[in-house]
């Protein structure tokens, strides 16, 4: 009984170790996001971008988040104060929960003992993301709804009505995944791509159609629709100042740093690369690899947002509703015929 | 261990389906009904029903409600605008679900629940659960199916209709 304790111990102790520290990454991640958007928007502008604090620029996260807090912390006098408050809390906790089944590597020897780098290996992971991914708009619209005001009642419903249409063509993709993969571990998912056998070599329409979703579903620019400054001011967050705006802006870092984890773990091999054992190193190789890759997608995200112009409303439901959800039931259909076909 | 937590979470499951009633805000029942799916979708992991958990979630937490709180957004319904009713039907709705709750309370009353015997702790499993799905009850799975997808073209058909003929 008493070892049964002890070992339980260890493992939690692990667990919270290995929580704490993604927690950690993804909220650096998320701050140097502001960072690195900030420069590549510079670059593809031909400007210079921030570089007063510290070298390059470097510090200007902690002189954001600095100012975030010293900012006055200001509620209107018609908001619904308690849901207020709550909103940007719920948005956060949304986003960083969905990292809790992403395998981050095969294990890492640390002093002798091995750990998984993966919070939890459930069996259905892909439909956690999925559930987390669909509860992501009730921060938006808390948020919107609580401020009392109507340009933010209209970017709460434009960020929710699209998140809605744009969930149901990235579960459809994912279908095709399942079928083809035969599972809804992330684990088993990462395992399958070794080497090069990449999911999205044999699913191109899939991760196309997943992408564009993901870019939707983080309500990244070209489908900044919640935010759209010409339109709706500030869109959900309009009345929302100080630290409580900065944890939307943060959150929506944290999503896009998730949805690019997600798109490498599922269609890009995750924790594998052709040439390079995800063992090597103690087990570093894998995140060393993962990140990589995560990191190029965060790249990639920006680059869209800096280049492409935005939607207008019609046109995003058109392209979701009428363009990517017949699109994936196709990919779905094509994946079970084939499947079918090949006896797998 | 297990009883303590299935006590916890049937009481608060309990006390957040009651504020549902209770809140004067509809926007905050919607809240509080979110919070009790959340703690169902508990009460289903703890019988190693993942799948069913997360489902529950995707389907109404995720989708149902979320409609839900479009709707009440969009009216804006406040203590003000909200029509009183008059105490006379306050007074037979209470009389009335009052009748049924005793109604309820004397048809149960005598009855023993059939304890199913231990069933297998592994069927909520997705990989069981399909099994089960698609090889014992495959023609009633298929015709919940088709009856779905009618139910969902009534109702872009109810939706549209001023543009229908």
């Amino acid at each position: 009984m008493m070892y049964i304790l002890l070992f339980d111990f260890a493992f939690i102790l692990q667990k919270m170790g290995l929580i704490g520290v993604i927690f950690l990454i993804t909220l650096t991640i998320a701050a140097y996001s502001t960072y690195g958007e900030r420069k590549i928007a510079a670059f593809l502008q031909d400007r210079i971008g921030p570089d007063r604090a510290g070298p390059f620029g470097l510090l200007q996260p902690v002189a954001d988040g600095v100012k975030m807090f010293m900012k006055e912390d200001f509620i209107p006098a018609n908001a619904n104060k308690g849901l207020f408050i709550l909103a940007p809390g719920i948005f956060m906790f949304v986003a960083c929960m969905t990292s809790a089944v992403i395998p981050w590597g095969t294990t890492l020897t640390l002093f002798g003992a091995n750990i998984d780098l993966q919070v939890t290996d459930i069996n259905i992971g892909i439909l956690y993301i999925m559930g987390f991914v669909s509860l992501g708009v009730y921060g938006i619209m808390i948020g919107g709804w609580a401020s009392n005001n109507k340009y933010s009642l209209y970017g709460a419903i434009r960020a929710s009505s699209q998140m809605i249409s744009y969930e149901l063509a990235m579960g459809l993709s994912l279908i095709a995944i399942v079928m083809m993969t035969g599972t809804l571990s992330l684990r088993t998912m990462a395992e399958q791509q070794s080497g090069f056998q990449w999911n999205v070599l044999y699913q191109p329409l899939g991760f196309l159609i997943f992408f564009i979703c993901a870019l939707a579903e983080c309500n990244r620019a070209p489908f900044d629709m919640a935010e759209c400054e010409t339109e709706l001011i500030g869109g959900y967050h309009t009345e929302y100042g100080s630290m409580k705006l900065g944890f939307f802006l943060f959150a929506e870092y944290i999503n896009m740093f998730v949805s690019c984890a997600v798109i490498s773990t599922v269609f890009f091999g995750g924790y594998n690369f052709p040439g390079l054992d995800p063992s090597w190193l103690g087990g570093l190789m894998g995140p060393i690899v993962l990140f990589s890759k995560i990191f190029f997608f965060i790249f990639v995200f920006m680059w869209i947002r800096w280049t492409l112009p935005r939607f207008r409303y019609d046109q995003l439901m058109h392209l979701g509703w009428k363009g990517l959800i017949p699109l994936a039931i196709v990919n779905m259909l094509l994946t079970g015929a084939i499947t079918l076909w090949l006896g797998k | 261990m297990t009883l303590a937590i299935f006590i916890t979470l049937a009481v608060l499951s309990v006390i957040t389906a009651l504020l549902v009633v209770l809140s004067k805000n509809p926007v905050h029942s919607v809240l509080y009904l979110i919070v009790t799916f959340f703690i169902i979708a508990a009460q289903y992991i703890m019988l190693n029903a993942q799948f069913l958990a997360v489902v529950h979630l995707i389907v109404y937490a995720g989708a149902i409600m979320v409609l839900f709180l479009f709707v009440l957004m969009l009216l804006n319904l406040n203590e003000d605008t909200e029509p009183q009713k008059s105490s006379a039907w306050k007074i037979s709705a209470a009389i009335t679900s009052g009748m049924l709750f005793l109604t309820l309370i004397g048809a149960l009353k005598g009855s023993t629940i059939a304890l199913l015997g231990a069933p297998n702790p592994q069927v909520g499993l997705v990989r069981n659960l399909g099994a089960v799905l698609f090889k014992d009850f495959v023609v009633p799975f298929e015709i919940a199916g088709i009856l779905f997808l009618a139910a969902m073209v009534g109702a872009v058909m109810v939706g549209k209709r001023d543009l229908a003929m």
